[in-house]
């Protein structure tokens, strides 16, 4: 496993957030070159429901980082939710009522394709009952203008694990694709053990990694540790996405895992959403505030 | 025959000789681990005994190499004997519920 040297890849982009370019498939060749550009964006860790001091306008957050994707143009072909829609809660009633709260907010959104999947907060206490109830699968694959799109779920399991089903699963789905296919995964947990000490990690990750390693274009999104975050294991991308809640501290920069806590003089800052374009042999991801400044 | 077991006799008086391994219990319960900060010594065998009365959990201690799954009423022991100075911390690994994410610890290995 590697890190990234960011210094090669970044440059400013004029919205004030950044571009990352990445020359995943640039072994893909002809391949690459045949698909068609689009743009996806990608929002996570939303914890809708969440109450307290790292994020007073917690109801506020969300329905301006959705005006903020709406106020996009163009807009982008599709949205991923990657997990944490809502915020745990003990009662199985009030996690429905989060859930119906958040589909209802989503429904404001311009672009009508959206693709969901659960966090640990969403599904670890009742292996993702109620997910499935309003949103149905909460792991599954799709097609996108060349890209094969694949939804891990590695959160239902309490113990942070994708599970032998769900693997036999991937590996059948990986099995249907040409080994140079570009493929994105989405997913909320790190399938590398990025800091397990903060339950930063998914149990069996290391098995989904190996049914990955043959294809040559393969780049995971995920969600969970509430920053930006880039990180290699072999040919493999692996990018993280800030939150739309509070910020988390770098992994094993502080003793203990806590929110970063909010500043008043610069509300919102390290949450927000991200665009990525696809385009023949590369991505670009572009990080947004919620509020432009 | 004889000449046998005098040989083993001196190995039959070290293991009798040998101290037994403190036990040190841990409560786990929503959303904490009792007692959540616990000092060893380098070297010395210790015996974590690891119970739950509530939900399924989990104790995870990546940087000493310790795990188990913990179920209501299936106490599990944990015997080791720490070979490095330090702080390591210890979570449960098992979202078990609201508060899970605060459920953790520090084990402190002094010289």
């Amino acid at each position: 496993m590697q890190g990234i040297d960011r210094r090669q890849f970044l440059k400013i982009a004029g919205l004030g957030g950044v571009v990352f370019a990445s020359g995943l498939a640039r072994a893909a060749g002809t391949y690459a070159a045949s698909q068609d550009e689009f743009f996806f964006v990608q929002l996570s860790d939303t914890h809708w429901g969440f109450k307290g001091a790292p994020n007073p306008d917690a109801e506020g957050t969300l329905p301006k980082a959705i005006a903020a994707v709406n106020a996009l143009d163009p807009q982008p072909d599709f949205i991923v939710f990657t997990g944490d829609l809502t915020h745990t809660t003990d009662d199985p009633a009030e996690r429905r009522r989060r859930m119906a709260q958040f589909r209802d907010l989503i429904s404001g959104l311009r672009t009508r394709n959206i693709r969901l999947m659960p966090g640990e907060h969403d599904a670890a206490l009742d292996r993702g009952e109620a997910f499935k109830e309003f949103f149905g699968a909460t792991h599954y694959s799709f097609e996108h203008k060349g890209v094969h799109f694949i939804a891990l779920d590695n959160v239902s399991d309490p113990t942070g694990a994708i599970g032998p089903e769900q693997l036999e699963w991937l590996t059948a789905d990986l099995a249907k694709q040409p080994r140079e296919a570009r493929i994105v995964v989405l997913t909320h947990r790190p399938l590398f053990p990025l800091y397990p000490q903060w339950d930063w990690a998914t149990k069996d990750g290391e098995q989904a990694i190996a049914a990955l390693m043959p294809h040559s274009n393969v780049t995971v999104f995920y969600g969970h540790i509430h920053q930006e975050h880039h990180f290699k294991t072999a040919h493999i991308e692996h990018h993280a996405a800030r939150s739309l809640i509070f910020p988390q501290p770098a992994p094993g920069s502080v003793p203990k895992r806590a929110p970063v806590a909010w500043d008043p003089q610069h509300p919102y800052r390290g949450l927000g959403f991200r665009s990525v374009e696809a385009e023949p042999g590369e991505y670009k991801l572009t990080e947004h505030p919620v509020l432009k400044a | 025959m004889k000449r046998r077991l005098f040989l083993l006799l001196p190995l039959i008086g070290t293991a009798w000789a040998q101290p037994e391994p403190r036990v040190i219990s841990i409560a786990a319960r929503k959303f904490e681990f009792t007692p959540g900060e616990i000092e060893l010594r380098l070297g010395e065998p210790v015996v974590l005994e690891l119970a739950t009365d509530d939900v399924h959990m989990g104790f995870d201690a990546p940087g000493l190499g310790l795990h188990a799954d913990l179920l209501p009423g299936k106490p599990v022991r944990l015997p080791f004997t720490p070979q490095k100075a330090g702080s390591f911390e210890f979570a449960c690994d098992v979202f078990c519920g609201s508060g899970h994410e605060d459920m953790g610890g520090v084990i402190k290995v002094t010289a």
